[in-house]
């Protein structure tokens, strides 16, 4: 993720954005604060009732008005059953709110996601953006569901003992003139030192979740090389780094609570001596002292509280900070305003003059040709001179950096993404099945296909016959790591998947090189019916998918070097007949 | 849970410590209004400006040891919750390291990716949160307690009456909560699962127009896991209100109780007031409690998932010595073998066969036909359901894992790369020069692209090598496995991606430079194992043919097939240099 790093965000930009999601449930938020505030009032008429309670027990031996000690206290019965059933109400209401936030969070989350382009996913850890969409928003939950009402509560309490306090004695107040500034620079102040750690903190552990990721995925190398210490040592390092930024964070994050109450006590102190002194020359009565102390506790009290769950909040925010840096990140860059779908086509495709390449070193340099509806396209060349690159551009994974390409005619930029590559079929080496069942994954991509039609996929790639050996046949849940499958069935199934999608144009990207060759052999009728009709570009190694083709381009450090049909290449003596005539020696 | 204690036994001098400043810092804290209560009553009256300010300082005193004795605490208790959780999570990821495959495949690696992080974290959470406030909740508690006992025993009592039937709420909806709590952490795999799959097939995905599909596939997910956190959560929920509403029934019974006594002359009205000051301490102490019985039901939900994998036995134990003069250097007995263990139908039937010391054994055949599950059965991720694996002459099930996977240098389909430079890959942590390092990476073809990167051998590779080209991936792994000279090298499919003549290339610098070598190529392509000095035909987990080229020629039809749809094939890219 480092490089998609940005400079860190304001609190007030993510504030503003969480404000979005709290907003956006303000109905809920609404009857939340009712509910807190009628919940509290009727806890607070709680003792007051019992006051009334014990004044009419007050009389003492035998005079006891027991009428209204039953009255008061029934009344408080009921008082506190319904605060009971307010707050248990109060508490379902914010589960339901801060879990409603934490859905639509997550959803902004992966919707976002998958609208990225592909190259975010080739450089960022998969670990890390299950990070993100698990730790760091609950993160932000925690924090939403318990210190949200906290603060809500603190801020009646605060303002209502000011007041309070205020109306005793403003001299008095002065202390706080003294210790209130006091506690806000420290809390200022701690912050922004806590805040990097609760940064770093999230970050390392991004990184561990990262880092554990690509480990389990690679268990059985490790194994192999017996390497499990070496990878154990590695893992210790990222767990000491992860563990310690907590503790970091904790180090410091642990002492704002602590602090707070201790400027808070030396306020007290000052309170209570400085109120002592001015009882002392008459200028208030005990009772005013001891009522000023009361009401600055109350006061101090929730602040307090709320330094406390200040470190809570801090972890919350660099939480917040990076779930929100992800549903920032570019997405890919939207259809041209006036971009159309595109339907039936015809399938000629031309590249004119196309320079492309993903950072700063150019791949493609100057690519021009031209290719007629329903022909089919080997392209050939060594690994890395940019075949799949040619890939990704067709099917806009990645836009050309000048020149363009075009289909039927038209700049593929003027159309919209979905269209255009629905009008691709794409077999690719590395084979992806998801864990559906065996038929959910055929009919991937094309909705509302039947069983029947799955079925005539799968045994048109000569798979039939294995799905329906398994007990459960068409059925059978792809497991996780798949024992169950292995790699070569598995492209059959993405195979089938092709078949059945039935669209107007094909790119294969060595799309048997996991298939054995006989079965190769029993599908190629097959996938000769596939590529009937259709544009075809194929990457293969294989000379018999090659050596029909209507044009083979032989590419070389992004350029075509060659360009032709077989016979024409061969006659041409150059290096795709080189290569051709060096297998048989 | 008890697996946690375990951890936390070797540092209970140090909690007992942490706990006792915390403790001193608390009484600080609540000594600091007893004196304020002092002075208003008895030195205010005194008039005495000194005596005053003296029990002023006093305050500041005691407030400084409070900040002093909370803070010292705190970090205490961080530094004891980040011990413990390093030496879990590190015992943990070692642990999953040697599971056997067969418990891997149990755990699935999306819920061990989670047990690694999501429950580790909680973990962490849940030993700070306790130390921290496990100190105060019961010395308030024990103190109210104590005070109220002093002041009316009798109405004490009446009190109390309502603490056996909030325990046991407070224990019932704890004990459901671990429950919970569990089932929630199971979602979120399911969560973490469906994350993984879209990040890995994001090309097909998009190809396919799927991305709303997917989106919506989440968002069940997203629900389920939102349903499981609410239903958890919910159930918490109880707890705290009914804890408030018996004891406030409590309160009220202590009032009509304290009414007749005070009615019968045995009580007074101030000691009822005092009664309620000490209870709403009381009342606040034991919502702490309450908040510690959540954070421990869901610290244990977790702790009881790490612990599963932490308890899981260790599955491969080293037989006694069993060796046997077989003239080979790899021998399959009768060998067969099923992924659902014995019984199952098999994917491999009675495999025989024998290899000597150098020699290359080519394996080919149909996909699924057991070709990459004998090399598993080889290096013993899995043991065989019946007949003997042996390795110059030792069963592999009587070497030591160590032994026996040291001899082996091997490419997988597909195979792992780290996110790091690509010595760092070759290398893979072993002890190997750099030297060797040079020399892999020339037999393995290698050299001449890693020579043009920028920072050659340094070069970063991101995570699964997405940043260089499937034949340079592969070439680094094929340095890899031959890095450390292995006596028996397995190709398992991992020249697929490198054009003919590469591929001979490095045939012939292996033939030349590794001929003690022992080599296992698993291939598609006929001319990747021709020069075999034997070769295996695989067809539904059996051999239907062995022998050398020539031999299947005449004698396997299925190796004639596969020999003769190849002819003329395998040609492409040859002769090209890389990029």
């Amino acid at each position: 993720m480092s490089k998609h790093q940005k400079k860190p965000v304001n609190k007030k930009y993510i504030l503003s954005r969480l404000w979005k999601y709290i907003y956006h449930f303000k109905w809920l938020v609404a009857a939340a604060v009712f509910l807190t505030i009628s919940s509290n009032v009727l806890a607070l008429l709680g003792p007051a009732l019992s006051g009334r309670a014990i004044n009419a027990i007050e009389p003492g031996k035998g005079m006891v008005d027991f009428k209204s000690v039953f009255f008061y206290c029934a009344l408080m019965l009921v008082f506190y059953i319904v605060s009971s059933v307010l707050s248990f109400i109060l508490s379902r209401l914010m589960i339901k709110l801060s879990q409603n936030i934490v859905y639509k969070m997550r959803k902004d989350l992966f919707d976002k996601l998958l609208d990225l382009p592909v190259g975010f996913f080739d450089s960022t850890h998969t670990g890390d953006i299950i990070s993100r969409i698990s730790y760091d928003i609950d993160t932000v939950n925690a924090s939403l569901s318990n210190d949200l009402l906290q603060i809500c509560t603190s801020v009646i309490t605060v303002g209502g003992s000011f007041l309070g306090m205020l109306f005793i004695s403003p001299k008095l107040l002065l202390v706080f003139a003294v210790t209130i500034p006091v506690t806000i620079v420290f809390t200022k102040l701690r912050t922004a030192k806590v805040r990097p750690l609760f940064r770093i903190r999230s970050r390392k552990l991004g990184e561990l979740n990262g880092f554990s990721e690509e480990m389990v995925s690679g268990l059985k190398t490790i194994k192999a090389y017996r390497r499990e210490n070496a990878m154990i040592e590695r893992f210790d390092r990222v767990n000491t780094d992860a563990a310690q930024a907590y503790y970091n964070a904790d180090y410091y994050g642990s002492t704002v609570g602590p602090s707070v109450n201790f400027i808070n006590n030396l306020s007290l102190v000052l309170v209570s001596a400085g109120g002592a002194i001015f009882y002392l020359f008459s200028m208030m009565t005990l009772g005013d002292v001891s009522a000023f102390v009361l009401y600055s506790r109350k006061f101090s009290g929730p602040i307090n509280e709320a330094a406390n769950i200040l470190s809570e909040l801090q972890s919350a925010f660099a939480a917040a900070e990076r779930v929100f840096s992800l549903i920032d990140e570019l997405p890919e860059k939207a259809d041209a305003p006036n971009a159309e779908d595109i339907a039936d086509i015809k399938g000629s495709i031309r590249f004119d003059h196309v320079k492309f390449g993903y950072g700063e070193k150019e791949i493609i340099h100057d690519l021009s040709f031209e290719v007629k509806p329903g022909s089919t396209v080997a392209i050939v060349g060594p690994t890395g001179a940019g075949k799949t690159t040619m890939i990704n551009l067709l099917m806009r994974f990645y836009d050309v950096n000048s020149g363009a390409i075009y289909l039927d005619g038209r700049d593929i930029r003027t159309l919209t993404r979905k269209s255009l590559r629905r009008t691709f079929t794409m077999v690719l080496q590395d084979t992806w099945l998801f864990g559906g069942t065996i038929a959910e994954n055929i009919a991937y991509g094309s909705d509302g296909a039947d069983r029947d039609a799955v079925i005539s996929a799968a045994k048109a790639v000569n798979i039939h016959e294995y799905i329906s050996s398994l007990p459960d046949g068409y059925d059978t849940v792809i497991s996780d790591e798949g024992v169950n499958i292995s790699k070569g069935q598995k492209q059959l199934i993405t195979i089938a998947r092709a078949m059945l999608l039935n669209s107007p144009m094909l790119i294969l990207d060595e799309a048997t090189s996991n298939v054995d060759t006989r079965t190769e052999l029993q599908i190629q009728e097959s996938m000769n019916k596939l590529m009937e009709g259709r544009t075809s570009f194929v990457i293969a190694h294989r000379l018999s998918t090659i050596q029909n083709a209507d044009m083979i381009l032989v590419i070389r450090g992004g350029d075509i070097a060659e360009c032709g049909t077989h016979e024409e290449l061969l006659k041409k003596d150059g290096i795709y007949s080189g290569m051709y005539r060096s297998q048989f020696k | 849970m008890k697996r946690i204690f375990i951890y936390l036994k070797p540092k209970l001098k140090r909690i007992f410590a942490g706990l006792t400043i915390k403790t001193i810092g608390t009484l600080m804290d609540l000594v600091i209004p007893w004196i304020l209560a002092y002075m208003i009553d008895t030195v205010v009256p005194q008039k005495s400006v000194r005596l005053i300010i003296l029990w002023g300082f006093i305050m500041v005193i005691c407030s400084i040891c409070a900040l002093l004795g909370n803070v010292i605490a705190n970090r205490m208790a961080s530094a004891i919750a980040r011990d413990t959780t390093l030496k879990i999570r590190h015992d943990l990821f070692s642990k999953i390291t040697h599971l056997s495959c067969r418990q891997t495949d149990e755990f699935t690696l999306p819920s061990l990716i989670s047990r690694l992080s999501t429950d580790t974290y909680n973990i962490h959470q849940m030993i700070g949160m306790i130390q921290r406030m496990g100190v105060r909740a019961p010395i308030l508690l024990v103190g109210g307690i104590i005070v109220t006992m002093t002041l009316e025993p009798v109405l004490t009592l009446v009190m109390l009456c309502t603490i056996p039937p909030l325990a046991f709420i407070v224990w019932s909806v704890a004990k459901k909560g671990v429950k919970l709590y569990t089932a929630l952490q199971r979602q979120i795999d399911r969560m973490v699962r469906i994350v993984r799959e879209n990040v890995a097939g994001i090309r097909v995905i998009k190809a396919l127009s799927k991305t709303d599909y997917e989106k919506d596939r989440f968002g069940k997910v997203n629900s389920d896991v939102v349903a499981a956190e609410k239903s958890a959560k919910y159930n918490m929920a109880i707890s705290n209100p009914a804890m408030n509403l018996f004891l406030n029934a409590g309160l009220t019974f202590v009032i009509l109780v304290g009414a007749f006594r005070v009615n019968a002359g045995i009580s007074q009205t101030g000691k009822i007031i005092a009664f309620m000051t000490y209870f709403t301490i009381i009342l606040n102490a034991l919502l702490s409690v309450n908040r510690i019985f959540m954070i421990v039901s869901q610290g244990s939900a977790s702790a009881n998932r790490i612990s599963r994998v932490l308890d899981s036995p260790d599955e491969f134990t080293t037989g006694a010595p069993d060796h046997k003069n077989t003239g080979g250097f790899i021998d399959f007995e009768d060998v067969s073998f099923s992924y659902s263990g014995p019984g199952a139908v098999p994917q491999l039937k009675n495999i025989s066969f024998s290899l000597k010391k150098g020699q290359t054994l080519g394996i080919i055949g149909p996909t699924g036909c057991g070709k990459s599950t004998l090399i598993q059965l080889l290096l013993r991720f899995y043991d065989a359901d019946a007949g003997t694996v042996r390795i110059d002459g030792d069963d592999v099930r009587s070497l030591s894992l160590d032994r026996l996977r040291s001899k082996f240098g091997i490419v997988f389909q597909n195979d792992f790369i780290l996110s790091d430079t690509i010595e760092e890959n070759i290398v893979f942590g072993r002890h190997i020069g750099e030297r060797e390092v040079l020399e892999s990476i020339k037999n393995a073809q290698a050299f001449e692209f890693v020579d043009e990167l920028d920072k050659g051998l340094n070069h970063m590779l991101t995570a699964r090598g997405t940043n260089v080209s499937g034949g340079q991936r592969q070439r680094i792994l094929i340095s890899r496995a031959l890095a450390a000279d292995p006596e028996i090298l397995i190709l398992d499919d991992s020249s697929s991606a490198l054009d003919y003549k590469t591929d001979a290339q490095l045939r012939n610098a292996v033939n030349e430079n590794y001929f003690e070598t022992t080599t296992i190529i698993v291939a598609q392509r006929v001319s990747s194992i021709s020069h075999a000095d034997l070769i295996l035909v695989m067809d539904g987990g059996k051999i239907v043919g062995a022998g050398t080229h020539e031999e299947l020629l005449n004698t396997c039809d299925e190796y004639k097939l596969i020999a003769d749809s190849q002819m003329g094939e395998d040609m492409m890219e040859g002769g090209a240099d890389d990029e």
